[in-house]
Formats: C-alpha cells, sequence, structure tokens
C-alpha cells in the first residue's frame, strides 16, 4: 500500500456527525497506523471530515453557515506546496476545482488556526467568495509531516475536460506519485 | 431499568446555524421574545447490566461528541422519564 485517498460521499449516512462512525470502520486502524509512519493519505470531503473525526487532522468540519448545499465550480489558491499532494504547484498558484458539500465548514479554535498559519499548514484557501463559511477561507490542511492532507472541494472532478471545470485538480495526484517515486525506499 | 442520557451541545463559541435559523423563523409564529435558540442531541443508553456513568461518559467522549465543537453531560434517568416512555 503505496498510498490512500478516503474519497467523498456519505459514509454510515452521515450518522451522529459526518465521519464520526466511518473513523471506526475496520480499515481505520490500518490507515492511521500507516498514516503516522508517513504513509500518504488524502481525504476529500467526507474524506477531510473522517481525517478530522480520527484525529490525524486538527479542527472539524460543520454545517454550511448558510444552511445551504453548495455545488459550484471554485477557485482555491495553494498555500502550501510542501505536502505530499501539492509538491507539483507553485505558492499561491490559483486553481478551479468544484465544491460540492453541506457540512463544509471547518472550525477550530484561534490557537490551533494561529498553529496551522505559523507552520504554513494550511494547504488551500477559497478565493473569490467563501462556500460554507470556514474560517479563515480554509479549504485544506495538512498534518505536522506533510504526509496526510484534508480537502473539502473535489480535485478528483478536475482531471478531464469532459466532465471537471479544468484539468487543475491532476496536480494532486501528479504530486503523490512524485511524492512516491521520490521518496526514499 | 434506568437509562443514560447523554446531552450533547454544541460549545457555546461555536456558530449554531441551524438554531439560528430556527429563531429567525419564530416571528413568523407571532413569538417574539426569544432571544437565541441552540440545538443541540440527546441520546438515551440502556446497558445490559445496571447503568454505568463513567463508561457512558467514555461513549460520549470517544464517539458520542466530538469534544473539538461539542460539550456533553450525562446523567441518570428513570424508564419512565425517557422519550421512549411518553405517549
Amino acid at each position: 500500500m503505496d498510498a490512500v485517498v478516503l474519497p467523498g460521499g456519505f459514509s454510515y449516512g452521515d450518522y451522529l456527525r459526518c465521519g464520526a462512525i466511518a473513523r471506526f470502520a475496520p480499515v481505520m486502524e490500518t490507515v492511521v497506523e500507516a498514516a503516522r509512519g508517513g504513509m500518504p493519505v488524502l481525504g476529500i470531503c467526507n474524506g477531510f471530515q473522517i481525517l478530522c473525526e480520527a484525529h490525524l487532522l486538527p479542527g472539524a468540519l460543520t454545517r454550511n453557515q448558510h444552511l445551504h448545499f453548495r455545488n459550484r465550480d471554485q477557485v482555491l489558491r495553494i498555500e502550501t506546496t510542501g505536502t505530499a499532494w501539492t509538491n507539483t504547484f507553485q505558492s499561491g498558484q490559483e486553481v478551479l476545482v468544484p465544491v460540492k458539500n453541506g457540512e463544509g465548514c471547518y472550525v477550530a479554535d484561534a490557537a490551533t488556526l494561529d498553529r496551522l498559519e505559523a507552520e504554513g499548514r494550511v494547504v488551500a484557501r477559497y478565493v473569490g467568495g467563501n462556500p460554507n463559511g470556514s474560517q479563515r477561507d480554509i479549504a485544506a490542511i495538512t498534518n505536522e509531516a506533510g504526509n496526510v492532507v484534508g480537502i473539502m472541494p473535489h480535485p478528483e472532478h478536475a482531471v478531464e475536460a469532459l466532465t471537471g471545470p479544468s484539468l487543475d485538480g491532476l496536480g494532486f495526484f501528479t504530486s503523490v506519485l512524485k511524492h512516491l517515486v521520490g521518496a526514499p525506499a | 431499568m434506568p437509562r443514560v442520557v447523554v446531552d450533547v451541545m454544541l460549545k457555546p463559541e461555536i456558530l449554531d446555524p441551524q438554531g439560528q435559523a430556527v429563531a429567525n423563523a419564530l416571528p413568523r409564529l407571532g413569538v417574539s421574545d426569544v432571544a437565541s435558540v441552540r440545538i443541540g442531541r440527546r441520546i438515551e443508553i440502556e446497558f445490559t447490566g445496571e447503568p454505568d456513568l463513567d463508561r457512558a461518559r467514555e461513549i460520549a467522549d470517544k464517539l458520542l461528541a466530538n469534544p473539538v465543537i461539542e460539550d456533553f453531560t450525562v446523567h441518570l434517568v428513570d424508564a419512565d422519564e425517557t422519550a421512549g416512555a411518553h405517549s
């Protein structure tokens, strides 16, 4: 197992809280252990929620502030290229990917937010309008080691012209390939 | 058999958009004296043996509540006080 992507969806019906029950799915024990050992893990949408519930990432995702499900193409600014999933982007690069969530409002206490900013762990921010009320326009964050990334929008839906608004999402996946090829055996 | 009730509420500093939406709807019912509404979750737990508050706290801390955004309290109630027993 070289890397894991926890995809979007509504695991366990989003019962209790999004990701709260999925966090205790049998496979998560292995995923958490491997993530702590440095294996790249990307959580998208519901996957991001699961990573927060599993304490691999700080903070939590809550109901969109305006209470509406938001589905649109969204500009993001890549803030950090020092992760396994963003090393082929330029710092400050703007990308266009779909966002579609009902509970994507990122919250954490002020100390956690300040630490994420200070340590360069805000991976991407919403540009041109915050679709869900996330604090400090945060769309994606990473852990201290940079191998675990959670992102609320959907880079996997911006990988070909027929179905996506751009090809910008490909960068996340070419990044992990580059990371794995360059990683010491 | 007594049950353990776990009440889960968003921490005071966390915005509760659902509660706000309900509060904003109240004037349409002619209610104008409500300052705020916060929405939480009540969970009733029945143990196979004696009710165990410490165990309930552990369950609440690990699963029922997310300590990042929520607080919880636990207390015992008699069976006839639980929601399911109400007519």
